[in-house]
């Protein structure tokens, strides 16, 4: 009985899907649906952005379906993990085209993002990174971003500290074979001075040599540094935190997105980062409706509260679909006559996100919306001012 | 005084190299061949403690017990499994490869069961930092934990090879593997008996530096695993002195690069260094002259 069911279903829809074809009428074409990829890190060292991205878009996506899709049609989501790295990323893509994926949300990390976006270059498949942020992510113009770019940042910091007065007198220790964490100390390198803040000391490590941290702390403590500007990850955050303790160090620390997740390094002791400022786009403790919603959703079906890749990657799918309806997409377009159309939608669309308001993108592939602040206090973000 | 800071700061880093070190050289001393898989071995105890102390709650003395335990059996295994049946093989370079596919398949298998997440690692030495000049010099008592154990340790194993059979046994082998065996010393045991030690070296070197660096990934070992080799041919290959003197060199020089010069090149200064010492003294500081055999 079932099965004649199914049958009839399935005739009932290649019947549709024949007469959509023969017609330009708009219905829902069962055997088609928007075949969204993912690529990001689930394993590695910058596992928790994977992670929360893979979640997010997941969210999104099924809250998308639930609401009767994009244009009508469904959305299906495939992972893959890149543990970070720039070929594994691009292998990662390849897998997603064998299963014909129309568009990529992704991918999580800036290096691979790079990788990965001169490849749907040349294949001219639309792609949205919820946070590459390196600039050279978004160069491609089948490419946009949701998070702040690296300069952005480091120009947000610098302008940050500058108009709090947090400090005048600033030591910064950045990764030189990263170009995330090089991207954004330059930028705010060239900001301070307008700022009114002199760097007293600029320190590098190599992704090589980044056990040891007593040298670059001995320089920003004899520079006399006020605050120690940290545009890195969190896994050596960490590490530089818990070196900073031992060496008698009570120092402010800034830093900017790639703190978040500083918190859920197994086994650490939370205590160390207790003061610690970051730039993000996103606080978990905001008031308003739509974050609230999204925190408790994600809680609900992950266990975890969001941190901003999260909800940036969740605010990329809901951009997919606004500039999908904004063109009247459909699902079985040819991936590139999809991201042609998508380029143009998305500067038009404003979207009002959980990483900002009134986000509106360039046709450079830069969204524009306002940084905020959170502090950790009690072992927890908090927004600030 | 920030001279000073930084001396201190090359020795804690040395004094991890020199611990590290002293198994390479162990292993290359007497089986000579490159143990890649050192590092990993390294991590793999690393990993025992901290699964023992922040997952079941033991005490850190039964948690490094247990990780010698581990890491020499573990050693004994891979000596057995993948260095002895190459040991005759044609080429030389045959265990070289198959010590770092040992290397890859230990990251990897702690990647399955552990996750790529960092760990922090709590530490397990429970002395007091010394504090001197009023707060300005901080030697903190994993630095001196490190150094007092790896005195006791080269003092240990320099004791050991004179002084007991087994000892003399794998100066034997490390001299000459065919003659030795004519005089009735089990050549494969002997070498068994190398590697226990030098794995056992490695668990308590993963011990000291999780403590004094504390985070824990699977790729942990990789990195000081590398500087260690590169310490213990600074010191001359093959020499227990010569590796723990190598490894606080390399360390000091490591810092004094990072101060000095610059803090992105200290690697280069490092391995620029290293090709200075070893183009004036092959065999590096206190290394002996011996012709290799081709």
């Amino acid at each position: 009985m079932r099965n004649w069911k199914k049958a009839l279903s399935v005739t009932a829809a290649m019947a549709m899907a024949v007469s959509a074809l023969a017609a330009p009428v708009s219905v829902n074409a069962a055997d088609e649906v928007f075949k969204i990829g993912g690529i990001g890190p689930t394993t590695g060292g910058a596992a928790i952005y994977g992670q929360a991205v893979k979640n997010a878009t997941e969210l999104a996506i099924n809250e998308v379906n639930e609401a009767g899709g994009i244009n009508g049609y469904q959305a299906e989501f495939n992972y893959q993990d890149d543990e970070n790295d720039a070929e594994k990323s691009v292998n990662a893509y390849n897998t997603l085209k064998d299963w014909d994926m129309d568009i990529l949300v992704g991918t999580v990390t800036s290096t691979p993002c790079v990788a990965v976006g001169n490849e749907t270059a040349a294949d001219n498949m639309f792609q949205l990174t919820p946070s590459g942020s390196a600039v050279e992510c978004v160069v491609n113009p089948n490419v946009f971003r949701v998070c702040f770019s690296d300069p952005n940042q480091g120009l947000a910091s610098a302008q940050y500290i500058g108009e709090h007065k947090l400090a005048s007198k600033v030591a910064v220790i950045y990764d030189s074979s990263d170009v995330y964490s090089s991207g954004i100390y330059q930028k705010f390198a060239e900001e301070a001075g307008n700022q009114g803040i002199e760097i007293v000391a600029a320190e590098a490590f190599t992704a090589d040599n980044k056990a040891d941290f007593s040298v670059q702390l001995q320089k920003a403590k004899d520079g006399g540094a006020e605050l120690i500007f940290l545009p890195i990850y969190y896994t050596e955050a960490s590490l530089i935190l818990a070196q900073a303790n031992s060496m008698g160090m009570d120092i402010q620390f800034f830093g900017c997105d790639g703190m978040d997740g500083i918190l859920n390094v197994e086994n650490f002791d939370t205590s160390l980062a207790e003061g610690l400022m970051l730039l993000t786009p996103f606080a978990a403790d905001a008031e308003d409706e739509k974050t609230q919603n999204f925190v408790k959703a994600y809680e609900e079906a992950y266990g975890d509260t969001p941190n901003q890749f999260a909800a940036d990657a969740y605010d990329a799918v809901y951009a997919i679909k606004a500039a999908a309806e904004k063109a009247d997409v459909k699902a079985d377009m040819e991936v590139s006559d999809m991201c042609e159309a998508l380029k143009t939608a998305m500067t038009e669309i404003t979207l009002d996100g959980i990483t900002g308001e009134g986000i509106t993108w360039t046709a450079d592939g830069e969204p524009s919306k306002a940084p905020k602040a959170v502090m950790i206090q009690d072992g927890a973000y908090t927004a600030m001012e | 005084m920030s001279f000073l800071s930084y001396l201190i700061s090359g020795v804690s880093l040395g004094s991890v190299y020199a611990i590290i070190a002293l198994g390479y050289t162990m292993v290359y001393g007497i089986a000579k061949m490159l143990n890649f898989a050192h590092g990993d071995v390294i991590m793999v105890g690393s990993f025992v403690v901290f699964s023992c102390v922040s997952g079941m709650g033991l005490p850190p003395l039964i948690a490094i017990l247990l990780s010698v335990i581990v890491c020499t059996t573990l050693g004994i295994v891979i000596e057995g499994v993948a260095y002895r049946p190459l040991r005759n093989a044609a080429s030389p370079l045959a265990v070289l490869i198959t010590a770092i596919g040992v290397s890859y398949l230990l990251q990897n298998v702690a990647l399955l069961i552990y996750g790529a997440n960092t760990k922090s690692f709590t530490s397990v030495i429970k002395v007091p930092a010394l504090k001197l000049a009023g707060g300005a010099l901080v030697i903190t008592g994993e630095t001196m934990v490190t150094i007092l154990s790896g005195i006791v340790i080269m003092i240990g194993l320099i004791l050991f090879i004179k002084k007991t059979k087994t000892g003399q046994a794998m100066l034997a082998v490390s001299e000459d593997k065919g003659a030795a065996q004519l005089m009735g010393i089990n050549v494969n045991r002997t070498i068994s008996i190398t590697f226990a030690i030098g794995s056992a070296l490695a668990a308590i070197a993963g011990v000291l530096l999780c403590s004094a660096y504390p985070s824990l990934t699977p790729y942990t070992g990789a990195m000081p695993g590398i500087k260690a080799f590169v310490a213990a041919v600074f010191g001359g290959i093959g020499s227990i002195p010569g590796a723990f003197i190598g490894g606080i060199f390399l360390g000091i020089l490591e810092i004094f690069g990072k101060a000095y010069i610059s803090s992105q090149m200290a690697d280069a200064i490092v391995f620029a260094v290293l090709i200075v010492v070893l183009v004036l003294k092959p065999t590096g500081i206190l290394g002996k002259n011996i012709q290799e055999k081709v």
